[in-house]
């Protein structure tokens, strides 16, 4: 596939580096050439700088033969711009682009018409900040994927002492709970991935990934280990774009919030734009601040301001002075392999978030939705099932008998409205919603073609 | 210095670079020629050290770093020349000496064109097709078509390619993948030679002679299977062909795929260096015309306007074919085709030399300097096509040319205490470092008179203009074994 990346920052240059790893044809446009010249020397693209919105700019990048166009530089206008220019000269198939301004969102329509083009509107802030309510609604688990528009979703847990699973072989799961279907996807142990089988015996510290319908995935988890109560305190380092949208959504789920910024105009802001949230001046690596405001009282603390260094320190802070549950937004891929194992009980890598999300567009199939885990090296994928036994190679196949490839896992499905927790006799029907957990990356491709329908036979 | 890695991807080169002792194989038993032996051993040899290399060390993962490229690129050319050398050694018709089999060997693949073989024309025809493809591979670089057909070099292949094409700006890839970009440069590369070929065939060359000259046309070598060169074939016509590829070779192979890829010749025209290089060429050849007739060397005008723009064009764009030779040309008229070699072809072509782009930055400044005198004050920025050269790329051009003369001069010197005199040795060492071929004085014809020592200085001559200076050279510095 012909793509062409407008914008070398944190979301362009991370899904460059994804999508050309997985053989496409990337182009990468940016104003800073320099930036450029370090991403050409480590990952396999080609480098246009300039303003991408430029016709000739475009042209360069290759936009006559581009199937997509991703635009996610810093401005919204740029953007918006980049995708007219396209429509308009290169006729380019797909465009996606980076909407951060509420002032453009409220009004969805301008980017249905004409005028602005635009096919899927990202906004990484948006993923992310539903992420990491996600988490802080499901205070033991690790990660938290929504499938299915929230029906299903995909959680992973550390198992502790505790749970009753532990030390059980997975068969057991089913005399535990009764009532409550769940699917083990995948168990990391040590960095090593296991493909459970109904005799694999969860074991401490195992990172279990599973499948559940939304209402019973807290009595899964609690199979696992000691449940925590839900939160009610929560305490952000930072006020910025993210921050502020979490506060908002906390705030309206009835959480108490404190907001520590120590730039004091943005402060201002945020304290301005919310009601109920008490916004702190100062620094979050601030041990006196801190204890003054009762960190050890604190359910939560999250440390999302855009510096790594400052997130992982504060969020190491807190947990040493108390904070029941600390997470610290990392953007840094080495930073996230090195903090996985620490006292950091999530880590959250926002490039992992947003890159899934714009992969969901790109894969072939019909992908609904995509989220990249352990560190991009997993996927888990909701595709649709299209045709019929003959066009399609899953439709009217029982799951047992479908070339799956290894590592390769049918966690449920969505039919209609109702959930069914794949079992080895179920078999997928047309139109099924089928969400799949695959351990290495590298199967994609083949999962991708067997979604797709046979053309010969549409 | 990852030494494993490194050993792991020359490995893996090796092994490619043993297919291409198949051909000769094969031309060997269909012309009945006897020398079939050294091909076989030298393909089997050059096999297995390959995949000893390969197997021993394929368990390693790690990238590709800097260092590890240059030592890859620098240290295949060096094998290269060494393996490559095993057929012209141990064959019964030349006899050669292990130095005479290496020079052989590095001036084909480096495509220099000089040479040591005396009585061309009655040589196995497996040992003349054997020169002119070291230099075919050479050409657009082996490294390149490494690349091209190897993806598990991946982002690594950048390093390697960077370390392999010439030219002062290495960073545009035709294509977003690398591997892409090295297709497209060889499939042009294979394209332009197969037209070649075609066009001598057309012009009365046997089918042995057109592919063999083609290879040495394309590459911009100087090969040919015949003592007398393209002399032998004494035709306006091949004459013409050899004219008509030798330039386009040595235009930067970017604009033939621009041009090919919109299908029009815009490309070419909105291109200083381009420009630069033809009409320069032709004014050379011009010049050269225009003093050939006044100082009455050759008789019927015919002849002369023929040797005139077939020799100019020939060793401006450095690959050294000679019809009568130019070292007997009457007065300035040897010495200044001799500098022309210097500026060479353009940036990202088969020529050696220093380049046209670098030329034109060089003048650009000079001229800037001399503005600048004029107007003190003024905001003069380095441009080329319209477009301001950024000081990284202004101030590499002046390292890359102070260091060019300095190594001319220096190696010049160490030539001459190997026991040459004046003339042969700086225009050996200049031919040599150029990648150009025949010399003057004692080296106008081959260069079998040269001592042993003085073969290998040429040698590594050769490989410094091939691999420009910097990438050679950095394997001398303490940084570089410095961990």
């Amino acid at each position: 596939m012909k793509i062409i990346i407008l914008g070398a920052g944190q979301v362009g240059a991370s899904t460059a580096e994804v999508l050309s790893g997985e053989a496409n044809d990337v182009t990468l446009v940016d104003i800073d050439a320099n930036q450029l010249r370090q991403l050409q020397d480590r990952l396999d693209i080609r480098t246009v700088p300039g303003n991408a919105a430029y016709p000739d700019v475009l042209s360069r990048a290759g936009a006559e033969d581009a199937d997509l166009l991703l635009a996610v530089t810093n401005s919204d206008e740029i953007n918006m711009v980049a995708c007219t220019v396209a429509s308009a000269l290169f006729d380019t198939p797909t465009k996606m682009a980076r909407i951060r301004a509420q002032e453009y969102l409220a009004y969805r329509e301008i980017f249905d018409g004409d005028a602005f083009p635009i096919d899927v509107l990202i906004s990484p802030e948006q993923i992310l900040t539903n992420h990491i309510m996600r988490l802080v609604e499901y205070p033991s688990a690790i990660q938290v994927l929504d499938f299915a528009g929230g029906r299903i979703q995909l959680a992973g847990v550390r198992a502790y002492e505790g749970g009753p699973m532990v030390g059980h072989p997975l068969s057991e799961l089913k005399d535990h709970m009764p009532n409550v279907e769940a699917r083990v996807a995948a168990i990391y142990r040590t960095d090593k991935v296991i493909t459970p089988t109904a005799r694999t015996v969860v074991k401490q510290k195992d990172e279990v990934f599973f499948v559940a319908a939304r209402e019973n995935l807290n009595d899964v988890i609690s199979e696992m280990r000691n449940v925590d109560h839900s939160a009610k305190r929560v305490m952000l380092a930072g006020g910025g774009n993210i921050g502020f949208r979490l506060a908002t959504n906390l705030e309206r789920k009835g959480y108490s919030v404190k907001i520590i910024e120590r730039n004091p105009a943005c402060a201002e802001g945020v304290a301005d734009r919310l009601d109920n949230t008490v916004v702190l001046l100062g620094d979050a690596a601030d041990e006196e601040l801190l204890k003054q405001e009762n960190i050890d009282s604190m359910d939560v603390f999250c440390a999302v301001t855009n510096n790594d260094e400052a997130n992982i320190l504060s969020a190491l802070l807190a947990k040493r002075l108390g904070a029941h549950r600390v997470m610290a937004l990392i953007n840094r891929a080495v930073y996230v392999e090195l903090f996985e194992e620490s006292d950091l009980d999530v880590v959250i890598s926002p490039r992992l978030a947003t890159v899934g999300s714009i992969l969901a567009h790109i894969r072939r199939g019909d992908i609904v939705a995509l989220h990249s885990l352990r560190g991009g090296r997993a996927e888990a994928i909701e595709a649709i099932a299209h045709g019929d036994q003959d066009s399609s190679r899953v439709v009217g196949r029982k799951v047992r008998d479908l070339p799956l490839p290894p590592g390769t896992v049918i966690g449920a499905i969505l039919r209609g409205e109702e959930v069914l927790i794949a079992h080895k006799d179920t078999v997928v029907e047309s139109e099924d919603h089928v969400i799949l957990f695959v351990v290495d990356k590298k199967f994609i491709a083949e999962v991708e073609r067997l979604f797709q329908v046979d053309v010969l036979y549409l | 210095m990852q030494y494993r890695v490194v050993m792991k991807i020359v490995g893996v080169l090796l092994v490619m670079f043993s297919t291409t002792l198949i051909p000769p194989v094969l031309l060997s038993y269909l012309y009945n020629d006897g020398a079939s032996g050294p091909f076989i051993i030298a393909f089997f040899s050059t096999l297995l050290t390959g995949t000893v290399l390969w197997l021993f060390n394929n368990d390693v993962s790690q990238d590709m770093r800097y260092r590890d490229g240059f030592m890859v690129v620098v240290l295949f050319w060096t094998v290269l020349a060494l393996y490559g050398a095993i057929p012209l050694y141990l064959v019964h018709k030349p006899l050669l000496s292990f130095t005479d089999a290496v020079f052989e060997s590095m001036s084909g693949l480096t495509t220099t064109g000089a040479t040591v073989l005396e009585g061309l024309d009655v040589l196995p025809e497996s040992v003349r097709y054997y020169r002119q493809q070291l230099q075919w591979l050479g050409g657009m670089g082996i490294i390149v078509l490494a690349v091209a057909v190897m993806p598990m070099l991946g982002v690594g292949g950048m390093q390697l390619f960077r370390a392999e094409t010439p030219g002062p700006m290495k960073d545009t890839k035709l294509t977003p993948r690398i591997t892409e970009t090295a297709k497209a440069l060889w499939y042009i590369y294979l394209g332009l030679t197969v037209a070649c070929a075609l066009s001598y065939r057309l012009a009365g060359m046997s089918w042995f002679d057109a592919v063999a000259h083609s290879f040495s046309t394309v590459a911009i070598g100087g090969f040919s299977t015949h003592d007398a060169s393209l002399g032998y074939f004494d035709s306006a016509a091949v004459d013409m062909v050899a004219i008509v590829f030798m330039l386009i070779a040595g235009v930067n192979f970017t604009l033939h795929f621009l041009a090919w890829q919109t299908k029009s010749l815009a490309a070419y025209a909105h291109d200083n260096e381009v420009v630069v290089f033809l009409v320069g060429t032709l004014a050379a050849a011009v010049f050269a015309i225009v003093m050939l007739g006044v100082y009455q060397a050759y008789s019927d005008p015919v002849d002369l306007i023929r040797q005139g723009l077939l020799q100019t064009v020939s060793i401006a764009t450095t690959t050294g074919f000679t019809t009568g030779g130019y070292h007997w040309w009457p007065s300035f008229l040897p010495v200044f085709l001799l500098l022309l070699s210097f500026i060479g072809g353009c940036a990202g072509s088969t020529a050696g030399g220093i380049k046209v782009m670098r030329i034109v930055l060089l003048y650009r400044q000079w001229r800037r300097e001399i503005v600048r005198l004029i107007h003190p004050n003024a905001m003069l920025p380095l441009k080329l096509g319209g477009k301001p050269v950024s000081d990284t790329v202004s101030n590499a051009v002046w390292g890359f040319f102070s260091l060019y003369m300095l190594s001319f001069a220096v190696l010049g010197v160490v030539m001459s205490a190997t026991g040459e005199d004046w003339i042969t040795a700086f225009s050996a060492v200049a031919a040599c470092l150029n990648n150009l071929g025949p010399g003057l004085g004692d080296v106008a014809q081959n260069y079998s008179s040269v001592s042993t020592w003085g073969k290998w200085v040429l040698c590594f001559s050769m490989l410094l203009g091939r691999l420009e200076l910097f990438t050679l050279l950095v394997l001398f510095s303490g940084a570089f074994w410095r961990s």
